[in-house]
Parts: structure tokens; sequence; C-alpha cells
């Protein structure tokens, strides 16, 4: 949610401007660039699939975004209030707290360190978990939940939190094809309500459905429209050559299973 | 029966002791809640350890425990910080210090300087609580208390989810350091009464076993608090009629209820009421 330059006056989300604009962007740790050559822009309320081999930036440019790390070279401008949605099998399940108090957890940023969530943060959690349509799970134990809605109720933490950004890390892994399709939903709701989504996925067929892709492999191999970006050329590009076709859409590729999972 | 509750009362020292573990339980079995959650139980019980060779320090120059046990904790910590920096984790590294510093303590505590009583700060001395005993330890709660009530929505929130500090705007590391703050405080308080050996058994015991029987944070804190106020008191009516030693029979009855609900958690397990929400 930490972001920069102060968001906060431009409320609404205001049509037209650059969520995010990356100018000859250069990210790394301790001086090593991880990932270069970021140049885009990322329209507010735009749906954003990131594509790129585990090690290829992704975490490292959702890090940025965050405001925990800075460029080491270019300009990286975040115009939005940005949350992540962590992969929920990272959280811990034996925690003792219900949904509600989750997305409650939200809040925390907007509330001096003194001042503890009252009634008027609870109700804006319910309003949170109402949207992404688990009003009536609020009071389950958050451990107890599916994958899928252990995701949204991520996702409510980030709405509670006035995130005007998203930054999905996988979410669609592990999740069955109900959950996924839910979830698919949900970002389109998102972003028809002005929320822009980025989303970290291996789905090469699904990423083409979304407004925008960015393919990364320590550096940036293309970004822009799914039916222009996403050619043979640039997944092979992305992912180091072991394109499997999908019958039907020569043009598309998915991965090798054994691409899953990160650090 | 009536006697066998207030024989015990007519004794003052007997009254002391059940006000001061009154007290000790409540601040125990709150911060105890956070030590579980957490996850730093052993640091907690290797800190109370930790502290023995300032606790005989300060009786063997005839300084106030509490000052002593107080100069012990911080050398623990700093040498704790020091060796994790060259010991493999911090596991290795608060192992061997913990172990080190014992040794020590018990070295002082053994030398003919050494004045009689010594036993007393390794098994505490829960029956000699005088009133002003009761008096610091209540001035020392109060403070933990409010810190947990003040901080406990962000507590909450770190101990979840790690990774939501920058977020909320605070480190892990200094919520983790709080806690282990809080915990060192609350071993100060109770170390006089139940002794370096066993003061870790109230941090642990009654919140461990209430997270077995809840899943939601408000009841685990409040069932934690009960068991430990229970513990406390039938421990004390316990070494008053069974004549035994009044730290080792709250231990004891801590012990007993830890048992009691990991029994009550198998059998719930087990019963196919427990149902879990799906799809």
């Amino acid at each position: 949610m930490s972001s920069k330059p102060d968001p906060r006056d431009d409320t609404a989300a205001s049509q037209g401007d650059a969520a995010v604009l990356a100018r000859h962007t250069e990210l790394g740790y301790a001086g090593q660039p991880v990932l270069s050559g970021l140049e885009f822009e990322i329209p507010t309320g735009t749906r954003v699939g990131v594509l790129g081999p585990n090690g290829g930036g992704k975490t490292t440019l959702f890090r940025a975004l965050l405001g925990e790390l800075t460029p080491l070279g270019g300009t990286l401008e975040v115009n939005s209030t940005t949350a992540t949605v962590a992969q929920t099998d990272r959280s811990r399940l034996d925690y003792p707290v219900s949904a509600l108090d989750v997305a409650v957890m939200g809040t925390l940023g907007r509330l001096p360190w003194w001042r503890r969530p009252g009634r008027r943060e609870r109700k804006r959690a319910l309003g949170a978990l109402e949207k992404v349509g688990l009003a009536d799970l609020a009071g389950s134990t958050f451990g107890d939940l599916s994958g899928g809605q252990r995701q949204r109720v991520l996702i409510a933490r980030a709405l509670t939190a006035d995130a005007e950004m998203l930054l999905m890390d996988e979410p669609f892994t592990g999740l069955d094809n109900k959950s996924e399709a839910r979830l698919e939903t949900l970002i389109d709701e998102l972003s028809s309500s002005g929320h822009t989504v980025l989303i970290a996925t291996h789905e090469v067929e699904q990423a083409s459905r979304w407004d925008l892709v960015l393919c990364l492999n320590k550096t940036q191999i293309s970004f822009g429209d799914p039916a222009v970006a996403l050619s043979k050329p640039v997944l092979e590009a992305t992912y180091g050559g072991h394109i499997v076709e999908i019958p039907g859409q020569p043009d598309l590729g998915v991965l090798p299973a054994h691409h899953h999972h990160d650090h | 029966m009536i006697e066998w509750i207030t024989d015990p009362l007519a004794f003052g020292a007997t009254t002391r002791a059940l006000i001061e573990i009154a007290i000790l339980g409540t601040v125990g079995g709150a911060v105890g809640c956070w030590v579980v959650l957490y996850r730093v139980s052993y640091s907690a019980e290797s800190l109370a350890h930790g502290l023995f060779p300032g606790l005989v320090g300060a009786a063997l120059l005839g300084l106030p425990l509490l000052l002593g046990g107080a100069a012990g904790i911080v050398l623990a910590a700093a040498l704790i910080a020091l060796v994790s920096r060259f010991a493999t984790d911090t596991d290795t590294a608060i192992a061997v210090v913990i172990t080190s510093l014992f040794g020590l303590g018990v070295l002082m505590a053994l030398s003919p300087a050494s004045p009689p009583g010594i036993s007393e700060l390794l098994f505490g001395d829960l029956l000699g609580t005088s009133q002003q005993d009761i008096l610091v330890s209540a001035a020392v709660t109060i403070p933990v208390l409010a810190a947990l009530w003040i901080l406990h929505s962000r507590l909450l929130a770190i101990g979840f989810d790690e990774n939501s500090g920058s977020a909320i705007g605070i480190s892990p590391g200094l919520m983790t350091g709080l806690v282990l703050g809080l915990v060192a405080v609350t071993i100060l308080v109770g170390v006089q009464a139940l002794g370096n050996l066993l003061v870790a058994a109230i941090l642990v015991g009654p919140a461990a076993a209430a997270r077995l029987l809840t899943d939601r944070f408000r009841s685990m804190m409040i069932l934690s608090v009960s068991f430990a106020l229970l513990a406390g008191v039938a421990g004390i009516y316990l070494s008053f009629h069974a004549r035994i030693a009044a730290g080792a029979a709250v231990v004891g009855c801590l012990v007993t209820i830890y048992l009691l609900a990991a029994v009550t958690s198998a059998l719930r397990e087990r019963s196919p009421m427990r149902t879990r929400t799906s799809s």
C-alpha cells in the first residue's frame, strides 16, 4: 500500500491517467540489476497479465511497485495506492482469525498506531467482503476456507486498504475450475470499478483474455495488447524456448508444468 | 468443606501469594497468547534461564532481584545477538548462550560467598511474597496489559502476515521484538514467585492449552487468562493442603490443564460434528 508519489490528492482514479509509468527502468538489489529495460505505461483500470519464468523479475517488479525497492536506473512512477494479494498457501492457516478479522487488517494503514479499529472499520471490511462475494462467510475461520475463498479474503483486505492497484501473485495456483472462474469474474469486476489489476501468472491462454500483457525475462520482452504482444517468438524469448503449442491457437503456447514455484 | 477454602486465607502469606499469582496469571496468560502465535516459546523459556546469573549476582551483592534479573536479560539478549552472527542459526545461538549463562549462574550460586536460599531463585518463593512485591508486580503489569490492548490489532495483523508490515507501516522485526520485550518484563515479574526454572510455564502453558480449544483470538485470550488464574489458585490451595512447594504445585496444575485441553481437542477432532467449510 505504500506508494509514491502521494496519490491521495487525486482520489476517484481519474481515467486516462497512467497508474504506472516506467521509463528506462532498471531494478535490482544492492546495486545488482535483476530486471532492466522496462518501458511501459499501464492505464488506470486495466487488467495486466505479467508473464515470465521464475526469477524473471515478476517479484522484483511487484516489490518496486509497492515502494519497497527504488529503481537503480530510469524512473518508475506509481500513481495509485498499491496492495499485494499474496498466494494464500503462504499465509498461516492455523491462525485464530475470521475472514472479517483479516479484512479489518486492511484498515490499519490509515489509522494512527495508537488507534484500534472500531465499528466503522469493521463496516468497511464487511463491505469489502460483500464486494468479493463472501459476506455470508465473514465469521468463518480463515484457515477453514477454501483456497479460492482465502484469495478473495485477501483481495477484500486490499480493498479495505483503499488500494487502487492490486498486485496478484499467481492467484490461480491450486484453484479448482469453479474458484478459478469466480476469481476471473472478480478481476473483471475490479477492473470495471476502476481498479488496476496486475496478475503474475504462468497461464498464457488466460493472460491473452486481459487488456494488456507484460512479458519479462530479466528484461522486458514485450508489452501491449495480447493480440500483438503475445507472439510465439515473444513467448520463446520469455520462457527460453520450451513452448508447447495450444491446438487451434498456433500463436499461443502453454508452459511445461515444472515452471511453478518461485524463490 | 468451607474450611478447606477459608483456612489458607487466615495466613497473610497465602493471601499475598494468591494476589501475586492472580496478577502473574493475568499478565502471563495474556502475553502467552502472543508467545504462542509468534512462535517464540523457545526464546521465552531461554530468556527465563538466561537471567539466572543476574539473579544470583543480585543476591550475592544484596541488590533487588528485579534489578539483577533485568541486567541478566539485557546481557542474555546482547550475547544472543552477538553469537547469532557466527552461529549457523538463531536456535543454536540461543542454546549456546543460555546454557553458558545458566552454568555461570550455578557456579556463582555454589560459591562459598553465596547466601542461603539460593534455591528460591531456581524454584521460586510464592509464599514469601511481600506486600511490596505485589505493588511492584502490579505496577509493572499495568503498562504491559495497556500495550497489549493498544497494539492488539497490529500484533494480530503482523503475526498473520509478516509481509503486511510495509502496508501498516510497522516492521515485523519490531513487533517480534516487542513481544519478546513484554515476555522479558513478564518473566521479571514472575521469576521471584515461580523461580527461574518454572516461570516460563505460566507464559506458555495456559496459552498453548487455550489455542487447542478455540479458533478465535478473543476466546483464546479469555481462556488463557482463565486457565492461568485457575491453575494459580488451585496450585496454592494444593500446596497448602498437601504441604508441597507452591511454585511446583501451580506448574503441576498448568500441566494438568494443558493435558486436559489436549485430550479434549483430540476427541473433538475425531468427532464427526466438527465440520469444515468447503468449496
